[in-house]
């Protein structure tokens, strides 16, 4: 065990001086190597990074949470075929809350985007959402001060309204806005509470919106939009029954015939982890190729120069041979250089390819990292491409006859 | 007996042609003798030295080198032989060119798993034998001709060998640095060592105690000189 150690630290060392009297050489020869360990490492450490980022976001929408929708989050084919489709109405909101048992909350939505003032400050744009009481829970929002609607204001169709995180920053700065009146629109409405800071989506805020109760909602704006209904269970085992409960009471109501697919979709959650895993998957397969690829000329680079460094270094191997050096003491000393070669290009991969991909995440705004498994894929890369390219040089060199070898000129 | 040599035939096959390079040589070589190998060049001398040497393979006959028979010996098993048994001195002084003389000279070391501070203690006291103890850290090209032999003799010493293999180990040098060298061989051969020197110079073989010729791959005298 000592002997086979000391012997790998010997040829480690050796491999070490011949590739230090070569830096220009060796450096050359391993960047196909570096090139293919940075472009996998930076997708890595990016994808790593997102994908933590998605996954929290996407917690958001909850798992045991479905939405009524007209459209589908995903759509696959002809957009039109669901252009077509009618609205979800709020006839149909009724009739989910009466006869959809497994559903413990649901909520009605209809959304419009209005100009926001209080006294001086105006606010263009802003995202206001009608809906009831139990919004907070099928959309997991809570207020940080105040309160959220209650049923008696959504029953009483109330000019109140709960406002987001940033909504109440920008129109109100240090002033308590509970209490104060806002104008939205043409209508004046009185802030009850201030939602929790959700922060931002891929650079898109999640606080600029208004929630007002969806009767004063459809008074003030019409009660011609569309809805989306969310539907929450408290049981996820449930999901599965719940969707099929909705798609019979929505059919039933919306009277679609049976031989006709459903006009409406039923969205959740795990559509869009689906699709997302789909793009990086995507993603993942075209760096692995092209990686792939750089390390494929990269190690044929190195075959190229092991093959040139065993030629040229004919004579040592004779010496070594005379002196007692077998067929396997030559063959691994080979190897190990072409792997250190090739490993040199693997750590300057990683650590390029680190600093890459965290200037990836740095512009996108997302926390940075590093991935244990990202390391040990470059490393383990580019000493696989050293093991193949280094071989067929390795055992040329161990098969070379150690007179002819000791009379090369 | 340290070397027996019994009916040798060396031959190679070129093209179409087999070219007898050895021929029935007969040879057998005791402990502590130091024995030249003469020969103009096309002799078989090297053939022969490659064979004693365990670089090479006989073709048909026997060799047995201090008790085993080595004459069908596999690549690395031949190794092992020539790691324990042989210390070869070349004329062209074969040393590793970017490495010191001390890992040169620890260099046999390395192959028969002797752990890396007892071969440095073992290489710098072989070189201080040699009379290159102030040295050790030099490369074979910051060293004079005659140095690098004694580096490479270091290296041949090492191993204690039972044979050490001289391969005309004057010819690159000039006459006093060669003297210098003959003086060394001179005095392993008093210290027990058994040396074989291949030569084509009188006065070189006339260092040792017996002169072997060869000529057209037999042998055709065999004199003692000495005793």
């Amino acid at each position: 065990m000592y002997d086979t150690f000391s012997r790998f630290n010997e040829y480690l060392r050796m491999a070490w001086d011949s590739l230090k009297t070569h830096k220009l050489r060796s450096l050359l020869t391993t960047l196909g190597i570096l090139i293919g360990v940075t472009t996998i490492i930076t997708i890595f450490t990016t994808i790593q990074g997102l994908n933590q980022y998605v996954y929290g976001q996407l917690s958001n929408i909850g798992a045991s949470t479905v939405y009524v929708q007209k459209y589908p989050w995903v759509i696959k084919g002809d957009f039109w075929k669901y252009r077509n489709r009618k609205n979800i109405t709020y006839k149909e909101y009724l009739a989910l809350k009466k006869y959809c048992t497994l559903a413990d909350h649901i909520s009605p939505e209809v959304f419009s985007v209005k100009n926001v003032f209080y006294k001086n400050e105006s606010l263009d744009n802003i995202f206001v959402i009608g809906t009831n009481e139990q919004y907070s829970l099928t959309a997991n929002l809570f207020p940080a001060t105040g309160r959220f609607l209650t049923e008696l204001d959504v029953r009483h169709k109330q000019y109140v309204c709960v406002i987001g995180y940033e909504v109440a920053d920008h129109l109100f700065h240090k002033e308590n806005p509970i209490g104060r009146k806002i104008r939205i629109g043409s209508d004046k409405y009185r802030v009850i509470g201030i939602l929790e800071k959700k922060g931002d989506f891929f650079g898109q805020s999640m606080d600029n919106f208004i929630v007002v109760p969806i009767g004063t909602f459809r008074r003030v704006y019409g009660g011609h939009r569309g809805l989306r209904v969310a539907l929450m269970t408290n049981n996820s085992d449930d999901m599965e029954d719940m969707k099929d409960e909705i798609r019979g009471i929505m059919r039933r109501v919306r009277k679609t015939p049976p031989d006709q697919a459903d006009d409406f979709s039923i969205n959740q959650q795990d559509m869009l982890t689906d699709l997302y895993n789909k793009l990086t998957a995507t993603l993942f397969t075209i760096v692995f190729v092209i990686g792939g690829i750089s390390l494929l000329v990269g190690g044929i680079g190195i075959m190229n120069i092991m093959l040139v460094s065993v030629t040229e270094r004919t004579r040592e191997i004779g010496i070594r041979k005379a002196i007692g050096a077998k067929r396997s003491h030559i063959l691994i000393q080979f190897l190990i250089e072409s792997i250190l070669i090739a490993s040199v290009g693997g750590v300057l991969g990683i650590i390029l390819g680190f600093f890459a991909g965290n200037l990836v995440l740095a512009q996108m705004d997302l926390s940075m990292g590093v991935s244990l498994l990202s390391i040990l894929i470059g490393f383990g890369f580019s000493s696989l491409v050293g093991i193949i390219a280094g071989f067929y040089p390795a055992r040329k060199a161990a098969g070379l006859n150690p007179i002819d070898s000791l009379r090369y000129e | 007996m340290l070397i027996q040599i019994k009916n040798l035939y060396k031959v190679y096959q070129l093209g179409e042609i087999q070219v007898e390079a050895l021929k029935n040589v007969e040879l057998a070589i005791k402990k502590n003798e130091y024995v030249a190998i003469m020969g103009p060049s096309g002799s078989g001398k090297s053939t022969l030295m490659n064979i004693i040497g365990c670089l090479d393979v006989l073709t048909k006959g026997h060799y047995i080198l201090n008790d085993q028979d080595v004459s069908n010996m596999d690549d690395d098993r031949l190794a092992e032989i020539r790691n324990k048994e042989i210390g070869f001195v070349f004329q062209t002084f074969n040393l590793l060119p970017r490495a010191s003389a001390l890992h040169n000279v620890e260099l046999p070391l390395i192959y028969n798993g002797t752990p890396r501070a007892k071969r440095q203690e073992l290489a710098r006291q072989t070189l201080e034998e040699v009379g290159l103890g102030d040295r050790i850290h030099h490369k074979p090209s910051e060293l004079s001709g005659g140095q690098r032999q004694r580096v490479a003799i270091a290296r041949a010493l090492i191993n204690h060998p039972s044979i050490i293999l001289a391969d005309e180990p004057t010819g690159n040098l000039d006459s006093k640095s060669g003297e210098d060298i003959m003086k060394i061989f001179d005095q392993l051969n008093d210290a027990g060592n058994t040396i074989i020197l291949v030569t084509h110079e009188e006065d070189i073989a006339l260092h040792s105690n017996r002169i072997i010729r060869l000529l057209d791959g037999e042998i055709v005298s065999d004199d003692l000189i000495r005793s």
